[in-house]
């Protein structure tokens, strides 16, 4: 169970940026709506413990309630003799073409903070009105 | 509504960190590998066989890391090698800010072969960098022949397996053929070594092949 410590690595990674970014004023750090990840296949992080953990981890900052949207990645290699690209079905690393195991894999190990939606001084979802 | 890209990796950090203590063992010329498995492979008993052929060879430093206690620190400690014991207190795998801390108890300039033991845990340690030059996985026979395809991660990212606990092979069901075979089709770049640290069956080849890497 590492999403405790991978939850609290992307809150530090978002509130860095929340706080050096143009759109900080004079101390005033925006609100964060969303933040969108790149996770890949072999990440070994299961999306909804992550997203259980950085609701615990969030909770009084100013990323609190922050939605996160997962993009899963999946494994792709490239063979080293024939150089064809393909995907990887239940970690066989085999080239299909010429079925050699000495492939490289290009993607799938991704752990990446890719964008965030941040709120805007008029944004009325940032001061939700009384009805 | 603002939508910024930022790309940045989360683990950066600790990567930053695993390649500082990269670069310090590098200028020291410290072989370091990384020891992971499940709680129970024997990853310990492998450390203290493996100090026992290597006594008086290498100059030998262990950093342990469990969730709670010293114990291993304590039998690491017997063969007479610089042991610091790195607590958790909860955390599942180390990071490389912990390994930083630990270094500061070494004296880096009188050690050839660093060891980490890591947390027993097959999944969480294969994510983080520590500045190792090799991941070696430990698999025990009573674990099952299965197990390489149900923690694809850490098999992947090892340089060397090692399947311990041979010795019980006639009293479990794990087929050491399958197992291997099914630990190639993850990683067919894995060094291999069967080992028992009942009989110590293979320890001297592992070790052997350790002493060579390490003086290469």
């Amino acid at each position: 169970m590492h999403e405790m410590s991978i939850a609290q690595s992307i809150l530090n990674v978002v509130q860095q940026y929340a706080k050096g970014n143009d759109h900080a004023r004079d101390g005033d750090v925006p609100k964060v709506k969303s933040i969108r990840l790149r996770i890949g296949e072999m990440a070994g992080v299961v999306p909804e413990s992550l997203r259980f953990c950085f609701e615990v981890a969030s909770q009084g900052t100013t990323v609190q309630g922050a939605e996160l949207l997962v993009d899963e990645v999946p494994i792709r290699c490239r063979c080293a003799s024939c150089n064809v690209e393909f995907s990887v079905d239940r970690f066989l690393f085999l080239c299909p073409t010429c079925g050699t195991p000495h492939v490289e894999v290009i993607s799938g190990n991704e752990l990446d903070v890719v964008e965030l939606d941040l709120m805007e001084e008029n944004d009325p979802a940032k001061e939700p009105s009384c009805q | 509504m603002s939508v910024v890209t930022i790309e940045r990796k989360v683990l950066a950090k600790n990567d930053e960190i695993a390649a500082q203590n990269r670069a310090r063992f590098e200028q020291h010329g410290i072989f370091v590998f990384n020891i992971v498995s499940s709680p129970g492979s024997g990853k310990t008993s492998i450390l203290e066989r493996t100090l026992e052929r290597l006594n008086g060879k290498l100059r030998v430093a262990v950093i342990e890391g469990d969730v709670q206690t010293d114990f291993d620190a304590q039998r690491v400690a017997r063969y007479n090698v610089p042991t610091v014991q790195i607590m958790t207190l909860g955390g599942c795998h180390l990071e490389a800010n912990l390994v930083q801390d630990a270094l500061k108890n070494l004296d880096l300039t009188n050690i050839q072969l660093l060891i980490i033991e890591n947390v027993g845990n097959l999944v969480c340690p294969a994510n983080y960098d520590l500045g190792e030059a090799m991941k070696v996985v430990v698999l025990s026979t009573t674990e099952g022949d299965d197990k390489p395809l149900k923690y694809p991660g850490m098999f992947r990212k090892a340089s060397v397996l090692i399947i311990n606990k041979i010795d019980l092979l006639p009293y479990v069901s794990c087929d050491l053929t399958t197992l291997k075979r099914n630990a190639l089709q993850i990683n067919p770049a894995l060094k291999v070594f069967e080992t028992s640290c009942t009989t110590k069956a293979g320890i001297d080849e592992w070790s052997d092949w350790l002493m060579q890497k390490v003086t290469s």
